[in-house]
Parts: structure tokens; sequence; C-alpha cells
């Protein structure tokens, strides 16, 4: 993360400063662009060079600035608000020295957050954050596009097959296939008419890896399309988008633009005889256009129903023709191994799992952000070395990863090494890279009824296992959430997980019981409470709880009744008020604006206590 | 976006619709694309412009109807003046989705999927919006806004019924 993205021009112009505003969704979510119009203000007539990046991943620290000076190193402000704008420009840039109170992250001085980046092996996330995303220049004066010169100057394709192949790299889409065998498949197929597909239908809730990637980076993906493009001997490329990302799509839209007025796209490509286009498809919102025959469907511009395979797409894909389907995080990895060799990504990673991943770090985490760690680190660095702990000082219960595809992992099991062979033991995936952190506040039967509630709707009913199963699967889920649950209600959703998983058509059906077995798996006693004594431990499950005003604690400043939607919260000034139950929808609302603590859930044999 | 009241679908109103299917027609595969590039205009995909783009197009009306309900990025009724996503992605669900939602109906009447009786608003719940560090996420016409509570909503769309236009940001700045 050293480069200077725009040094060479900084150069030039006898500017040394450069201020650097991370501008990805999430940090504009959280106020970036008001902080840098501020910059742009208050840095009028300075020699200083105001530029914007992507994601720098410290999530939890948005927005972010970085002053870079060509001698003075680089430090990383948190947490900027546009008041503080002015003393950064007059005691930093202009004064030469840092305000360290506000510095998150620097070169010169270790600061308490420094682990969440020191900790993480940055290849892919190399330059998110540190390029602007929508200048090519930028991209190039960090070594970009020279991957794909060199695999058109000095390799043929088999070659950079064999490199892929050779660096063990498997798509990080979440199924695990070796990419090399993918692609070389694809390139044995008959024909001459063959795509490349970059899958960035990121459907799983809770992970935004690919995402910022995009938002981030987006020549690296396109180069990482080119070079499997190369490979294979296709000349077209799709990008399958989801519509949710407009900033994504926006620079993608920017990159493609700049790559063929620089040559890097379109025909004859650095005077070779290698052409190759890349199109934009953006999907309307449907989960399961994730799975590769369901997306072909859906370029096609159909309804994204999957199909039984085989035939696969590197057979028959989008159009009938030879298709390599590859994630976005994949074909990111693709330029560093053409550089670097697959020798140098392979010492990266276990025995089956080879090179780093990328995770999107949510959930009750000090430090949530985009984190790229090495494969075989264990579940517990990452969450207390790089995510610095919990965030609610509340004690560890789950680590879910793999989105409504995967499974909820225990603490007890969290000295699990992070690889595809290890996690699939203990019932989980990999999945595309979303790592969700639980604490003891989370109810497991309401995450787990929260998934079926995804994936049911999700499920596009083709075929009867996931139609029907996933159905009454959350019927049952619904009804151990209302307190109805019965004795061997739990049996049930096993036998049924079971069929379903066997017997449904395509990855998503396949996968849609796991977030339910694994959650029983590991936390059958919470299926229990909520069945036969009609508690919900972690007090979510509306049904099992009461809301009630701790008479103590109550000053009797009645907010809360004035807040209350369903007027339920009733009393004197300066007197306790109470809650009448029968009305009170259980919304929370008098807690969120209760300013005396003096509201509280009570549940099971407490109840109303 | 115009007013989807006011929007009355004479031939002239269809001219956008022709323009659209002109342009994409040519592209193997566009159904998708002209049905999103008609909803981007119109702000949903009404009876009527089905039957146009099949008539231009040459796709049955049930083909197209069959794309645009298996889709949920895609509005078979007008969009108030307002536009409310709320992120029920796992993080934001964690953080407290469901009450967002609640408090959301609570001032506007608006169901998820739909418009409130009066018009000004319409609530859509979407699975992810990739933001889920800082859950839980609410849109309010494409501006996105961070950690929420049921008591910023509140104050957020009071305002905005209030003041027409102006969503004073202080209630809902990123704070601990």
């Amino acid at each position: 993360m050293n480069e200077h993205a725009n040094s060479t021009s900084a150069d030039k112009s006898g500017v040394t400063t450069v201020v650097n505003v991370g501008l990805a969704s999430c940090g504009i979510a959280a106020g970036a662009q008001k902080v840098y119009d501020t910059f742009k203000t208050a840095l009028e007539g300075l020699a200083v060079e105001l530029t914007f990046s992507g994601c720098m991943g410290m999530c939890y620290n948005e927005p972010l600035v970085e002053v870079r000076s060509l001698n003075g190193g680089r430090y990383i402000y948190g947490k900027v608000q546009p008041e503080q704008v002015a003393r950064i420009v007059q005691e930093h840039i202009q004064g030469g020295t840092p305000i360290m109170d506000w510095v998150v992250y620097s070169d010169r001085i270790k600061t308490p957050d420094a682990d969440f980046i020191d900790k993480q092996q940055r290849i892919i996330l190399k330059h998110c954050g540190v390029v602007n995303p929508e200048d090519i220049d930028s991209y190039l004066s960090v070594g970009g596009y020279k991957a794909i010169e060199k695999a058109l100057k000095s390799m043929t394709p088999e070659q950079v097959i064999e490199e892929i192949s050779r660096s063990g790299l498997r798509g990080r889409g979440g199924a695990g296939f070796p990419t090399g065998t993918k692609w070389s498949f694809a390139r044995k197929s008959p024909g001459r008419e063959k795509y490349v597909i970059c899958n960035a239908d990121e459907g799983d809730p809770g992970a935004f890896m690919d995402r910022s990637v995009l938002e981030s980076n987006p020549h690296s993906v396109l180069e990482g399309m080119l070079i499997a493009g190369y490979a294979m001997g296709a000349e077209n490329g799709y990008i399958y988008i989801r519509a949710e990302y407009p900033l994504a799509i926006k620079r993608l839209k920017i990159a493609i633009a700049q790559a063929l007025e620089k040559g890097y796209l379109g025909s004859h490509i650095l005077d070779s005889n290698f052409s190759f286009n890349i199109m934009i498809r953006e999907g309307a919102g449907a989960f399961v256009c994730g799975e590769e025959t369901a997306l072909i469907a859906s370029v096609e511009g159909k309804r994204g129903m999957p199909r039984i395979r085989p035939p696969f797409p590197a057979q028959s894909g989008v159009w009938g023709k030879p298709t390599s389907i590859n994630n976005v995080e994949t074909f990111a990895n693709v330029p560093w191994i053409i550089l670097n060799g697959g020798d140098s990504f392979s010492r990266f990673g276990t025995e089956n799992s080879k090179g780093t991943k990328v995770f999107a770090l949510a959930g009750s985490i000090a430090r949530g952000g985009l984190v790229e760690v090495p494969m075989g680190i264990t579940i517990n660095e990452i969450v207390y070395d790089v995510g610095g702990g919990l965030s609610s000082g509340r004690k560890l219960k789950a680590v879910q990863t793999g989105g409504p595809s995967g499974g909820c992992i225990p603490a007890s099991l969290a000295d699990t090494q992070v690889d595809y062979d290890s996690l699939k033991k203990i019932g989980a995936i990999m999945g595309s890279g979303g790592m969700l952190i639980m604490d003891d506040s989370t109810c497991m039967v309401d995450v787990a009824k929260f998934f079926l509630k995804f994936t049911k709707s999700e499920s596009c009913g083709k075929c009867t296992f996931c139609r029907v199963g996933t159905k009454q699967m959350l019927k049952v889920l619904e009804r151990i959430t209302n307190g109805e649950g019965r004795d061997g209600d739990i049996e049930l959703l096993e036998e049924l997980g079971q069929k379903i998983s066997a017997g449904a058509l395509c990855g998503l059906g396949q996968t849609v019981p796991n977030p339910v077995l694994t959650t029983i798996k590991y936390f059958r006693h919470e299926y229990e409470a909520h069945i036969f004594d009609k508690a919900c431990p972690a007090k979510k499950c509306k049904a099992l709880i009461s809301y009630q005003v701790l008479a103590d604690a109550c000053k009797g400043c009645g907010r809360c009744s004035r807040e209350c939607p369903t007027g339920a919260i009733t009393g004197e000034k300066k007197m306790p008020f109470t809650i009448n139950q029968e009305m009170c929808a259980r919304c929370g609302l008098c807690i969120s604006v209760c300013k005396f603590n003096a509201i509280t859930v009570t549940t099971g044999k407490e109840r109303g206590k | 976006m115009s007013n989807p009241d006011s929007l009355k679908l004479s031939a002239e109103n269809f001219d956008a619709i022709d323009q659209i299917v002109n342009k994409y027609n040519s592209d193997k595969g566009a159904a998708i694309m002209i049905l999103q590039q008609v909803q981007a205009t119109y702000g949903y995909i009404g009876q009527s412009m089905l039957e146009r783009i099949s008539q231009l197009t040459g796709t049955p009306t049930s083909e197209l109807f069959s794309i645009v309900t298996f889709y949920s990025q895609f509005r078979l009724e007008p969009l108030g003046e307002n536009f409310i996503q709320v992120c029920h992605g796992t993080a934001c669900h964690l953080a407290g989705a469901e009450r967002i939602s609640e408090a959301v109906q609570h001032v506007t009447k608006a169901k998820p999927g739909h418009t409130s009786p009066d018009g000004k608003f319409t609530l859509e719940h979407v699975a992810c919006l990739g933001c889920c560090s800082h859950g839980p996420i609410m849109t309010l016409n494409n501006e996105t806004f961070a950690r929420m509570t049921p008591d910023k909503v509140k104050k957020m769309l009071h305002q905005k019924v209030a003041d027409k236009g102006f969503v004073n940001s202080e209630g809902c700045e990123l704070s601990e």
C-alpha cells in the first residue's frame, strides 16, 4: 500500500502533498462527500493535490482522509467531519505537524489501530484506497495493464492457463473450483465464439467485497478478464453486476471507456492479434442469478432460472457458446499472478487453499471493514488480531460465513483455519467472503429464520424441494419463534434440510438448509428453549418477550410515552410509567429514546416479573 | 423523475419507450435492459407500457410480465414522491433493520413494496446495500444514511413531510 497513486503527476507540477479522500459507497454513506467538498474549498490556492480513492478498508473509521507528502510519510485520519478539515489543513498540510489524536494509521508511527492493516496480507486490496478508480493513469502508475502486456508479448494462452493452475487459485465466489481448470475446459471446447463472464452479482446479504473492489480498483478486474479472454480464446466479456451497486456500475463504465480509449480494450490490443470487448449487464434483484446457469439466462434477458448441468457453461454457456464464469475477486487475483508467477502466489495459504481471501468483516466487531488475509489464518486471528475483538464488549457467540448458503461457526470452534476444506468439515463454507460476527445478544433461531425467509423469497420456484421445502422449513421456524413450537420440530427441520440438500436442482437450493442445520448442530439448546420453555435466551423473538419499565430507574420524563407508536405507555410526570402489554407492539422505540436505561426486556419464566 | 400521478400515458408519452427500444433492441437479449430503462424513466412499469414494448419488440406481453414479476427490482405501481429503501441484509438485520422498517411504516403508512395511500412515500426492502459496517442502513431518495434508529427515522421523515425537500442530516450522521 505504499505507492503514491498520483505521485508522478504530483512531481511534475511541484505539488508535494496529496490529500486523498476515500469515496466508496460506505464512505459516502458516512459523509465523505461533504468532507471532500470541504477540502476542495479549504485547499484552494494551495499547492496541494486533492484526489479520491475507493475503499481503504477501515470501514469502521469512515470517512477516511489520507494526507501523504513526498517526504513526510502518509497519515490516515479517521471519522473525519467537515469541521475538522480546517485544522488538518492548517496544522498538518501547512504546518507540517500531523494531528496524532486523529490519525488512525500511518507508515511512520504505530497507531492503536495499526494491526488492522499490518496483520493483513494485501494482494487484491493492495491498490484499493490508493489509486483513483476513475483515472486509468492512476492504475497505470502502479503497474496496471502490465500483466496483460506480459501475457500478450511473452506467453501463449496455454502458458497463461498453466501459470494460473500452478498458482492454485480457486474460485472466490464460494464454490472453490480451480480457476485454471475452468479456463482450460473453456479453451478446449470447440467453436470460435466464446465468452468470459464476470460474476459481480454479489447477492449474499452481509457481503461487500466485490462492490469495494469494483468501486476502488475496477481496472484490475478488467485486466483479469482480458487475461482470461486471451487464455480461453474469447473475444467478448460480460460483467453481470447488481443494480443495487450504482457507484460500482458508474466506475466500471468509466473504466471501460478509458480502457477503450487507451487501447487496452477493443481490437488488436497492444498491437497483438487479440481483441476483446466488455459489456455490462445489470442484474435486477434476484439472488438466484449468482448461480451460473441462472446468471447466463439473465444475461440473455430471460427469467433467471437455473438449469440442470451438464452441459456445463464451459461447453454451452451464454448463447449456447463456451463460457467461463468467474467471480470479481478471482479476476482481481489474476494480474498479480501473471506478473509475480504462480509459485509466488501459492506460497500464501494452505496445501489445498492457496493465496489470500478478502472478507467483509461486519456485525459486532470493533474494526469492521474489508480485510484480506492469507488462507489458513484462524477465525480467532481475524476476529481478535485484525478485527480488534467485539464492538459491544459482549462475548463472541458465533461467526457466520457464506451468507444464506453458509453456516454459523460457534465460538468454541473459532480456532478453525479459514480454508475451503476446514470450513466445509465443520458444516460451514468459505462462501464469497461475508463474515458476520455475532455476540451473545444474537438469537440463533432468529438468524436461521432470517436466512430462510430470504432464501424462500429468492427461490426461483423451478424445483419442488427448494420451492416447497423452504416454505415448510420457514413455517416451522416461524412457529418456533412465535412460541408455538412443538416437540419434534427440530427433528422435522433436520429431515427437511437433509432432503432439500439432496434433492434440489441448483447450488442455491442445495445449500439453503445450511444456516438451519448448523445452528441446530451447535445451538440446539436455543431451539429447545424456544420450544419447551417459551423463552428466547437472547431476548429477540417478539412473541416471547415483554418490555417493562424499571420503576427504580424511571424518572417519569414521559419521552417513551410520547414516542410510543401504539400509545401503550402511560403514566404521570415524575412518576414511573407503565407499559400496557396488550397494546405494546415490541418495536423497541422506547428503549431507543429512553435516556435513563429504564426499560428492560424479559423472557421465559422471568417474563413480566 | 416525472411525477407518476400527473403522467398520462398518451401517445406522446410513449415517445421515451420508443426511443429506449430503438436504442437497445439491436442488442441480443435486451428485454431486461429495456425494462430497466423504462422504469428509470417512468418510475414504474405499467401494463400499457408493457403492451407498447411488446408491440415494438415482438416479445409477447406475457413473457415481459414474467420477467418483471421475477425480478424484485421492477415496480408495477407508480413511485411515491419520496423513495425509501431499508436494507435487510444480515448485518442490518442483526443491527435492528426490522425496527427501522416498522418505524418507516408507522410514519409513512407505506407497506413494504408499496406506496403510501397519500402517494408521498414508497417503501422498499432491499437484500443488501453493501454498507454492512454501518447498519442499519436506509436510503431516502437515493441518499444513504448510516446507523439509523427508529428515533432518527421519525425525525427525518417528519421533517421531510414538513419541509418538502430538505432533510436535516443532523439526526442521521454517524454517531457511536
